[in-house]
């Protein structure tokens, strides 16, 4: 009961927040479209979208300029991790938006291009000839928008299905609640994406990462369409981190069938004067095929959801360009509509990934019959 | 920029036939609409990514 209490608090706290940062982002938009030259706008707004799609060091959920020209922003400080000869824990509205530096145990700290930097107490940023800043960047394992995010889909996931599996012995192997909603993908997944490409004999052991591969990857996605401003998985080192895991359980499992196909795929069929020259050419490619897999599940994901988010934000950006109602309407449409497809990409890209991970596990666990039967003769 | 919009074009070609012998194919045989829309995504998807490529590579 209380868990059931709990998940439902958040949830509408959720929506409260992110139906109120957009409606206050939307107005302070507008005010600053009054205030600023053509230019300038241009430049904001291109700004505003590329804010957009960065993680950031704190939880923003709006900002505006007071009447009397102060930039305030509202959100949640989050906390700041550095490794600079020790660790060093401070709350990230230290920086007070990158505008000042911060001091932590007598070293002080500048955000740069969305990046920490050492430097002295005045913030002087020194530059090499290519305009990249010299100073030290100390090992940052801060606790960013993205990592919230993170946590929090870990922790729903972790109720929800917890839940669900709690509910079957409580309720004589029947779902409950919003398990019944899950139950099917659940077993879609089982039926339809794992036992096909991986077999009937060793699907079981790779469920449990494709199942948490495609919740994880479908809820972030959503939460990417909501205007809390969130781009998780829009981000390369998020979807490399998940197409390393599928790489490596790929190679972790690999039959030895699996590396026969790479290193010797034509087997008793040709003698070894014949296999040199051919294996010159086939075993390299080969080796880059192992790479390529999962670079492209890694891509594929990441400019997705980054391409989705450009569009609906350039779209709302519509408003701003036209200044009418022209423009006003032509962007509620196509950004609704762009909306609807964003939200069958979520399910899609969560399903691709998912789908092609089973698909690279089932060719890593394959064993030939026909190389038994050439033996026995 | 202009390879970057000929390969778009080429995905976009090569996507469309993909959709196209899809839809042949369950007119066909509607009984292996879920194989065929299976095959259809995951070719798909590998075409989809090398445009992705292209585009990143500008």
């Amino acid at each position: 009961m209380r868990r059931k209490f709990l998940l439902k608090l958040l949830t509408s706290l959720l929506l409260i927040i992110a139906f109120q940062s957009n409606a206050q982002n939307e107005e302070h938009r507008k005010d600053k479209v009054e205030l600023t030259s053509k230019e300038a706008e241009k430049l904001e707004r291109k700004e505003y979208i590329q804010h957009h799609l960065q993680d950031s060091y704190d939880f923003n959920l709006f900002s505006y300029t007071s009447d009397n020209g102060e930039k305030k922003h509202i959100g949640l400080p989050l906390p700041i991790v550095l490794w600079d000869n020790g660790l060093k824990i401070f709350s990230s509205s230290k920086f007070h938006h990158g505008e000042s530096v911060a001091e932590h145990g007598g070293n002080y700290y500048k955000l740069y291009h969305n990046k920490i930097y050492k430097t002295n107490e005045v913030g002087i940023i020194n530059y090499d000839q290519e305009h990249h800043a010299t100073n030290v960047k100390p090992l940052d394992f801060s606790i960013t928008k993205s990592v919230v995010m993170i946590f929090f889909t870990g922790l729903l996931m972790f109720l929800l299905f917890t839940g669900l599996a709690k509910s079957y012995t409580k309720n004589n192997g029947i779902a409950k609640g919003a398990g019944r909603f899950f139950e099917p993908i659940v077993l879609y997944i089982r039926d339809d994406i794992a036992i096909p490409n991986i077999g009937e004999n060793k699907y079981s052991r790779y469920m449990p990462y494709l199942l948490t591969i495609f919740f994880f990857i479908w809820f972030l996605n959503m939460f990417g369409l909501t205007p809390l401003g969130v781009n998780v998985t829009g981000n390369i080192a998020i979807t490399f981190a998940m197409a390393l895991l599928t790489f490596l359980i790929t190679n972790f499992t690999g039959t030895k069938d699996y590396w026969k196909h790479i290193f010797d795929p034509l087997g008793d069929t040709m003698p070894w004067y014949g296999k040199v020259p051919l294996y010159l050419i086939l075993i390299p490619i080969e080796l880059l095929g192992i790479l390529i897999k999962p670079f492209s599940l890694l891509i594929r994901l990441y400019a997705n959801m980054q391409a989705g988010h450009i569009v609906l934000m350039s779209l709302i950006g519509l408003m701003f360009f036209f200044k009418s109602w022209f423009g006003s309407t032509l962007s509620f449409g196509l950004a609704f509509a762009i909306s609807l497809i964003e939200i069958l990409v979520a399910l899609l890209q969560a399903y691709i990934f998912t789908m092609l991970s089973a698909l690279y596990f089932g060719f890593a666990s394959e064993e030939h019959d026909h190389h038994e039967e050439v033996h026995v003769q | 920029m202009v390879g970057a919009g000929l390969v778009v074009i080429g995905v976009g070609i090569g996507i469309g036939r993909i959709g196209g012998s899809a839809m042949d194919a369950i007119a066909r045989q509607p009984e292996a609409y879920g194989k065929i829309q299976t095959a259809m995504l995951i070719a798909a998807a590998l075409i989809e990514g090398i445009g992705f490529a292209a585009l990143f590579a500008v």
